[in-house]
């Protein structure tokens, strides 16, 4: 599409669909003063200066459909960078739908999803990074990922990458330096120290590949899978979890009737529970793996959770799920529950740091559980407080930057000629630019004469 | 006196004369103008011609048809594959020249060329009428017209030269400076700008011991720059490495105070590159010594040039400082080293095919564009040369693109990015080094001279035979089954892995460390079969498919990159709504209006986020 209606004025509700005690509607474009100002007979809102808020009837063909307050930004200090204005009316779906109806005949548009974001883009409000996180913050379920999306706003990630650019760059300089300045009488690195830097860069790219992983846990929550027999309590202990969260929990329905989705958050960190009603370990627990939707939910899970019933614990299933889980090469605990029913365990069942005593009936060792789940899943935090990829595209880029990293080893490796190896990382650099911007020649040239004492 | 011209050429040094033999060679009727007929296709700086990029350069001017490789060829005293141990594309030829001899065997050329007419005067302003250039008037009072005229003025406009506290009007040491076309171009709107060069001092070669300084001899082989079959010399002159230390810089420092570069007298940028001496040592204090290379003017001559001491320092600082230096103890001195500075034209000011925005029928090229060296010049002369013939006749420009010529990079470079200190080519500025090849200059850039009548049907026969012999050899090497049997004692005398069954030729010499030369040694059938290809033809086979899969991977991104270039950009397009640009891009792109988003991409001052905000209005 040829991004043609800049000259357009747009609206849409800035708010979510549904009932709410207000709703916000914004309209944004050349014309947003003017058309507002058609229905708004309370005052002249052309001539009323920017960042104010009037309130007063909305009356369109002579009809009122609201009380509403209305706040001005004019452009270019509004979200878009033209002129904005922002609608706050009563939430109801119907009153909503009927002021957007009366702004497109006054002359609007309906937007375009993302469309305020691509204006405030356009007009130079935010950079492509900055626009990606917006979008994340407003998906953002937890504290955690609002963190993260703001941190991307204001130019952390930014900064982080800016690092991993310049050690790429001296790279690429060291190289260049040996092909271009051959006959110059500088030291040229050798190949061990040209492998050492690459480590280093290796090593950063890593660790802003493993944040991904983290980044995802902050962004869509640590998926936790709850398995076991039926009846040996994991409802209850769903219910359990999730009771003095309840505000902020929404039902998702699972994709089966079998498996039922929670969100609970816990010290900031939002966590996905997946009840999986038809998993337990028995006889036919191959056959049950093998249904498909339940083995991919394992699968794409950051732990398990494994519950027994106590009283009803068997010496054949403890062995088997053990090895089972010992198999899945990700965090479990075993949960032996209804504790308040019997205190003793019998001889098979083997005390490990993954084993825990819980009821979830009587709430007992809940917040030891608590803990140990936030605990497990901030061992994906390798990257102190430092910058985390939740973006699929940075990942991406990253990934290319990766192998091309592998590919120069390989090179260094081989001993081909440098020229050659100065493809392979200017890929790197290009790759890498995708998210940092393009590194130059005149930045390597830059590097060289600085670093270098160049000339005959 | 004068009939009119098709093209007048302003100026005969490496630009000059491309420039006039381009065009004059095309069928334009051509005058050549410059200050002194005696110091034509003057090397002002060091007597050698090509060098990492620079080489590639000449390749590519002799490939089209131009003289500067044949010329240096004639004249050559040494010659040397630079960086032979690297990757090919990395192969650079350089030579060291017969100053004296490569003037006049340039000029002797030029005489040859039909069509070319001479005179010497001075150049002081254009005839413009309309915002069209149609001829000139020199000093002498001469209104000479021509349908279009090329200026390569050189360091020549304005000249002011350095030495110590000393400055005076001169275009090279001992020669008149130019003045009035830069007043005049000023004038009509033109944007000058000031550059600085310099060179060392020149020395008396019978005065210096070489028995202290290590010798630098010239290839047993030498390949040349052209692809014509020009004789080779027979004997070579080898150059001398010798270094500064602590005891000259001491005395270069004495000179500081009158330093015209440290004391603010100088304001034009110099290149980063080519630093003086006194450069070196400030900036780099805790480097204990430079590297001088001593290098023969000549077969006869015993002036001798000392690269890596250019100066602008007081004479007598020069002096006591080079005989400080080992080998330089008695050393007497010719000629002081010095500094100029000249008058330059952005060249953001013209079209790729160097022609200017502002003046219809005026051509820039060479130092007048802000660059600097004999083969940045001389691809400019040779472009504006043909680009002005064209011009005349009617005719589309010739622009040649990045990914096919360094003369294409150079020239988007100059005319996107601009310049603020003097321009050099380095291979690193091509995003496509493997592709452009020394060795396929001809591949490349013959086909396409001929097409316009420049690369004469010898050369254009030279490389169909070329690409005939490469296909039936490369056909040989896939076929060609090599046993272990026949190579593994000569592998494991040399370390490397053994064949362990039978290969074809083609995949073993994907092995860094096997090369044709020598599978033909140790396989006498393969050098049978060899017999009647030549030298070249082969060493192209090897490299084609040796570095096979390396020129796919650049042949894809330039195809890609090509992608960007066919994004239009409307000719109306209006910048000032899109706020999202920064104020120098949306300045930028206001005044230059690209028509692609590639020729965008390449502005100075237009960043990537730049061109994101432009491909997403675009809706890419």
């Amino acid at each position: 599409m040829y991004y043609q209606h800049a000259e357009d004025t747009i609206a849409a509700p800035a708010t979510p669909q549904g009932m709410g005690a207000i709703a916000v509607i914004r309209v944004s474009g050349p014309q947003a003063l003017s058309i507002v100002n058609r229905l708004f007979p309370a005052k002249d809102l052309t001539q009323v200066p920017s960042h104010t808020l009037h309130v007063g009837k909305l009356i369109w063909k002579s009809q009122w459909l609201d009380e509403v307050v209305v706040s001005v930004f004019k452009a270019p200090r509004s979200y878009t960078g033209e002129d904005v204005i922002e609608i706050s009316s009563h939430g109801s779906p119907l009153i909503v739908q009927r002021i957007l109806q009366a702004l497109t005949e006054a002359g609007a548009r309906m937007a375009l999803p993302g469309e305020f974001t691509l204006r405030a883009y356009l007009h130079g409000k935010m950079d492509l990074t900055q626009a990606e996180a917006v979008a994340d913050l407003i998906a953002a379920e937890s504290e955690a990922a609002v963190q993260n999306a703001l941190r991307h706003i204001r130019g952390g990630f930014s900064a982080e990458l800016q690092q991993l650019r310049n050690q790429l760059l001296q790279f690429a300089a060291l190289i260049e330096l040996e092909l271009d300045f051959s006959e110059e009488d500088v030291e040229f690195a050798d190949r061990h120290a040209l492998k050492q830097l690459l480590d280093h860069i290796d090593e950063h790219v890593q660790k802003l590949l493993q944040s991904y992983a983290w980044g995802n846990v902050v962004k869509h929550g640590f998926q936790v899978v709850i398995a076991g027999k039926p009846n040996v309590g994991k409802s209850t202990l769903l219910n359990a979890l999730l009771n003095e969260n309840r505000a902020i929990v929404s039902d998702i329905p699972g994709t089966t009737r079998d498996t039922v989705e929670e969100f609970i958050q816990l010290n900031g960190l939002l966590f996905r529970l997946i009840d999986t009603a038809g998993l337990r370990v028995s006889e036919d627990v191959i056959e049950q793996i093998g249904v498909a939707r339940t083995h991919e939910k394992i699968l794409q899970a950051d732990m398990i959770l494994y519950l027994f019933d106590v009283t009803q614990i068997e010496a054949s299933e403890w062995e088997q799920a053990f090895a089972w889980l010992q198999g899945l090469k990700k965090p479990y605990l075993i949960l032996i529950n209804k504790i308040d029913l019997q205190s003793e365990l019998p001889e098979f069942v083997h005390n490990t740091p993954q084993t825990m005593m819980i009821s979830a009936q009587k709430q007992v060792h809940l917040n030891e559980l608590k803990e140990k789940l936030v605990e497990i899943a901030q061992q994906g935090r390798t990257h102190g407080e430092g910058s985390i990829i939740t973006n699929a595209r940075h990942y991406a880029a990253l990934q290319k930057v990766k192998q091309g990293i592998q590919d120069v080893y390989a090179g260094l490796e081989k001993n081909i000629s440098n020229d050659l190896l100065a493809n392979d990382i200017r890929k790197c650099l290009h790759d890498l630019g995708e998210i940092t911007g393009e590194v130059t020649t005149e930045d390597m040239l830059d590097y060289i004469f600085s670093h270098f004492c160049i000339g005959k | 006196m004068f009939p009119k011209y098709n093209v007048i050429v302003v100026g005969a040094g490496h630009a000059g004369c491309e420039a006039a033999a381009a065009a004059a060679n095309l069928g334009s009727s051509v005058l050549l103008i410059t200050m002194n007929m005696q110091n034509m296709a003057q090397m002002s700086c060091n007597p050698a011609m090509g060098g990492v990029a620079k080489g590639q350069i000449i390749r590519e001017i002799d490939a089209m048809g131009g003289y500067s490789g044949i010329v240096t060829d004639l004249t050559t005293i040494q010659f040397r594959m630079l960086n032979r141990s690297k990757g090919p594309a990395m192969w650079s030829p350089r030579a060291q020249n017969d100053r004296m001899q490569f003037s006049w065997t340039w000029r002797l050329r030029l005489e040859q060329t039909p069509r070319i007419d001479f005179y010497q005067d001075m150049v002081k302003g254009l005839l413009v009428r309309d915002g069209r250039c149609f001829g000139v008037v020199t000093q002498l009072g001469h209104r000479i017209e021509a349908d279009a005229v090329v200026l390569t003025n050189g360091t020549f406009l304005n000249g002011v030269i350095h030495i110590g506290e000393k400055h005076f009007g001169g275009g090279r040491v001992a020669e008149r400076a130019a003045t009035g076309i830069t007043e005049q171009l000023v004038e009509l709107g033109f944007e000058s700008g000031r550059l600085k060069t310099g060179t060392p001092p020149r020395v008396d070669g019978r005065t210096l011991d070489y028995s202290r300084m290590e010798e630098q001899k010239g290839d047993e082989e030498i390949t040349g720059f052209s692809f014509l079959d020009t004789p080779k010399p027979a004997q070579q002159k080898s150059c001398w490495i010798t270094y500064t230390n602590r005891e000259v810089h001491e005395i270069l420092k004495t000179g500081f105070d009158r330093s015209p570069m440290f004391q603010g007298r100088i304001q034009g940028v110099g290149p980063r590159y080519c630093p003086s001496i006194e450069d070196k040592i400030n900036r780099f204090a805790d480097k204990e010594r430079h590297q001088i290379f001593v290098e023969p003017e000549g077969w006869h001559t015993i002036e001798v040039y000392v690269n890596g001491f250019s100066t602008s320092l007081p004479e007598e600082v020069q002096y006591k400082a080079l005989q400080k230096i080992p080998g330089f103890e008695h050393c007497k001195m010719f000629r002081p080293g010095y500094a100029i500075e000249y008058d330059f034209f952005p060249p953001t000011q013209l079209y790729l095919s160097l022609e200017t925005r502002l003046i219809e029928n005026l051509f820039f090229a060479g130092q007048i564009n802000g660059t600097t060296g004999y083969e940045e010049a001389a691809c400019q002369g040779l472009m504006a040369g043909i680009n002005a013939h064209r011009k005349v006749r009617g005719e589309e420009p010739l622009i040649l693109r990045r990914d096919e010529a360094y003369i294409g990079v150079l020239i988007d470079d100059l005319v996107h990015k601009g310049t603020i200190e003097p321009y050099r080519m380095f291979t690193s500025r091509a995003e496509f080094r493997t592709l452009l090849r020394q060795d396929n200059a001809d591949l490349r850039l013959t086909p396409l001279a001929h097409r316009i009548g420049l690369a004469s049907q010898e050369r254009m026969e030279r490389v169909e035979n070329k690409l005939h012999q490469i296909k039936q050899f490369t056909a040989i090497l896939e076929e060609f089954p090599i046993s272990p049997e026949q190579v593994n004692t000569h592998l494991e005398a040399m370390g490397a892995p053994l064949l362990k069954e039978k290969q074809r030729a083609a995949k073993l010499l994907l092995r860094p460390e096997i090369s044709v030369r020598q599978l033909m040694a140790w396989i006498p059938e393969l050098q049978q079969k060899a017999k009647t290809y030549t030298q070249e033809a082969i060493e192209q086979t090897e490299i084609q498919l040796k570095y096979a899969a390396y020129i796919e991977k650049e042949k894809e991104l330039s195809r890609k990159m090509r992608q960007l270039e066919d994004v239009p950009i409307p000719e109306q397009f209006n910048y000032e709504k899109l706020q999202a640009l920064s104020t120098e891009a949306r300045q930028k792109l206001m005044k230059y209006k690209p028509r692609t988003l590639g020729q965008a991409s390449r502005i100075s001052g237009v960043n990537p986020s730049d061109i994101q905000v432009l491909m997403v209005y675009m809706g890419r």
